[in-house]
């Protein structure tokens, strides 16, 4: 947990399968994160390993944690042992390779997941200590997301209203909103809106700002 | 919430409250719950981390790699022979500890507390300190609260990762989190909490994280056993009205820069310490082969 830890139980938890909260269960809430970006079964999973997670993931568990995340398991299955066995059964195609992300947490991860329909996701994550994580990144745009609140993710040209609308969209929904985020590329190419929720946005609400104008794609992420 | 000890102390004096008091206050407001939600959440912790100081005491269960296993009974048929030099429910809470770690060890469930690596210590010297004195069950609650918060304000201000801040980040955490609730179990004030908190921290400022084949198991069950002692010694210590000289808040922050000053190589990247020594790497070639 970082500063930003405002519960007891991130202090006192997460309740978790061993043996490391940082490698094991950290790591499986980053495979969750990324998991949950795919709306199509997942095919294949790359798993970038940065700094201690690179010189010890073997160790703690933390490609079977990273592996049970994408299949959506909860720190405290006790499955996650077999995660990698049943990636195998289930035909997803798992790599761990490892790599310097730069100056980034000594334990982090770039999730590269490829779901059934060709498309590409890429998230990378923190392990930030306690099984506490900090998502820093998802397809190419900064973030900084640490799965307390459900999130939406948009990627739209960076035109005039399009937050505007975005933010109708969800307040129509009666679903209030916690935190907003902007980033974008450059004037007037690509942006992004990270948007932290209180509850979930149904599944009608993701399509109505997909087909909102000027969106090219949008994401959502529960509490992971 | 409280960013720092002192203003958790101050209030706490002012106000004639305690450090769980306080904690569960505040549960409540951040996660817009009743009362009875954060006791039932509390207990749903106790119930894992209770089955786990238990689970290995009678019955050896070796650790995934195989490298560790059985030290928890080893303790407790010390114990049941009336060896142990330590006193008082001491040993018992050790043979707690080192059971809720080989759970831990064994892929079993745990709680982390605050992290997996130090999850005996707060557990191993509750549970014990409890029976001994005859805790209510909320009682007992409130002290895990309290624990907590104390392990809040030192993320907040430091880290409790060991791959950021070295093994004094994880079980030196643990131990002052478990020394402070001791105290309030005991029925001291937020003040001596905080005080018996910060002689843990100094206790093992500057140990280092040095996991043997980079696995939480060697030397972390040991530093679970040692972290348990140190916070009843420190719960001790405050209760005998002993002060820490420096405060609660310059440790903690002592600590967060002794963390920084560690090199890569201490901080839980299996490339110094204990982890490197001959038998070390050893034991390394033989879980992984290589």
């Amino acid at each position: 947990m970082d500063s930003s830890s405002t519960s007891l139980f991130d202090i006192l938890g997460p309740i978790m399968i061993g043996p490391s909260s940082s490698h094991t269960a950290g790591a499986l809430r980053i495979g969750r994160a990324a998991g949950m970006l795919c709306t199509a079964p997942v095919v294949k999973a790359v798993f970038r390993l940065h700094g201690s997670f690179a010189s010890t993931y073997k160790g703690h568990g933390s490609d079977r944690a990273l592996a049970a995340g994408v299949l959506g398991m909860q720190t405290d299955d006790p499955d996650i042992k077999n995660a990698l066995e049943i990636c195998r059964q289930r035909g997803i195609e798992v790599k761990f390779t490892e790599a310097d992300l730069g100056e980034v947490h000594p334990n982090t991860v770039q999730v590269e997941l490829t779901d059934a329909g060709g498309i590409r996701h890429v998230l990378t994550g923190c392990s930030v200590g306690g099984g506490a994580v900090r998502i820093i990144g998802i397809d190419g745009f900064d973030t900084g997301i640490t799965g307390e609140y459900p999130t939406i993710v948009t990627k739209h040209h960076d035109k005039v209203g399009v937050i505007k609308n975005v933010v109708s969209c969800i307040s129509d929904a009666e679903v209030n909103i916690v935190t907003i985020n902007l980033a974008r590329s450059q004037k007037g190419k690509l942006a992004t809106a990270i948007i932290e929720t209180d509850t979930l946005v149904d599944g009608d609400v993701v399509e109505k700002i997909g087909q909102l104008e000027h969106m090219v794609d949008v994401l959502t992420m529960d509490k992971f | 919430m409280f960013r720092y000890g002192h203003e958790l102390a101050a209030h706490c004096a002012q106000t004639g409250k305690t450090i769980a008091e306080v904690a569960i206050e505040e549960e409540m407001q951040n996660s817009e719950c009743s009362r009875e939600l954060v006791f039932a959440k509390l207990a749903r912790r106790r119930a894992v981390m209770e089955k786990a100081c238990r689970a290995t005491l009678k019955q050896p269960v070796p650790s995934v790699s195989g490298l560790t296993g059985g030290d928890a009974s080893l303790l407790n048929s010390f114990l049941q022979q009336g060896a142990p030099l330590l006193g008082g429910p001491t040993a018992k809470a050790v043979a707690y500890a080192l059971s809720c770690f080989e759970v831990n060890t064994s892929m079993g469930a745990i709680v982390a507390c605050p992290t997996a690596g130090s999850c005996g210590i707060v557990p191993g010297a509750l549970f014990a300190v409890a029976e001994q004195l005859g805790a209510s069950d909320e009682q007992l609650l409130k002290a895990f609260a309290a624990a907590s918060y104390v392990g809040m304000i030192i993320a907040r201000n430091a880290t409790v990762s060991g791959a950021e801040g070295g093994c004094q980040a994880e079980c030196g955490s643990a131990a002052a989190m478990a020394a402070a609730a001791l105290v309030e179990l005991r029925g001291g004030d937020a003040e001596m909490c905080l005080s018996a908190a910060a002689i843990a921290i100094k206790n093992v400022m500057g140990l280092v994280c040095d996991p043997v084949a980079g696995l939480v198991e060697i030397p972390c069950a040991k530093r679970n056993a040692s972290g348990v002692v140190n916070a009843i010694l420190c719960s001790d210590l405050a209760m005998a009205g002993i002060k820490s000289q420096i405060p609660f808040d310059e440790v903690v922050s002592a600590m967060r820069k002794v963390g920084r000053l560690l090199p890569e190589s201490l901080r839980e990247t299996a490339k110094g310490g204990v982890a490197t020594t001959p038998t070390g790497l050893r034991m390394k070639k033989q879980v992984f082969g290589e």
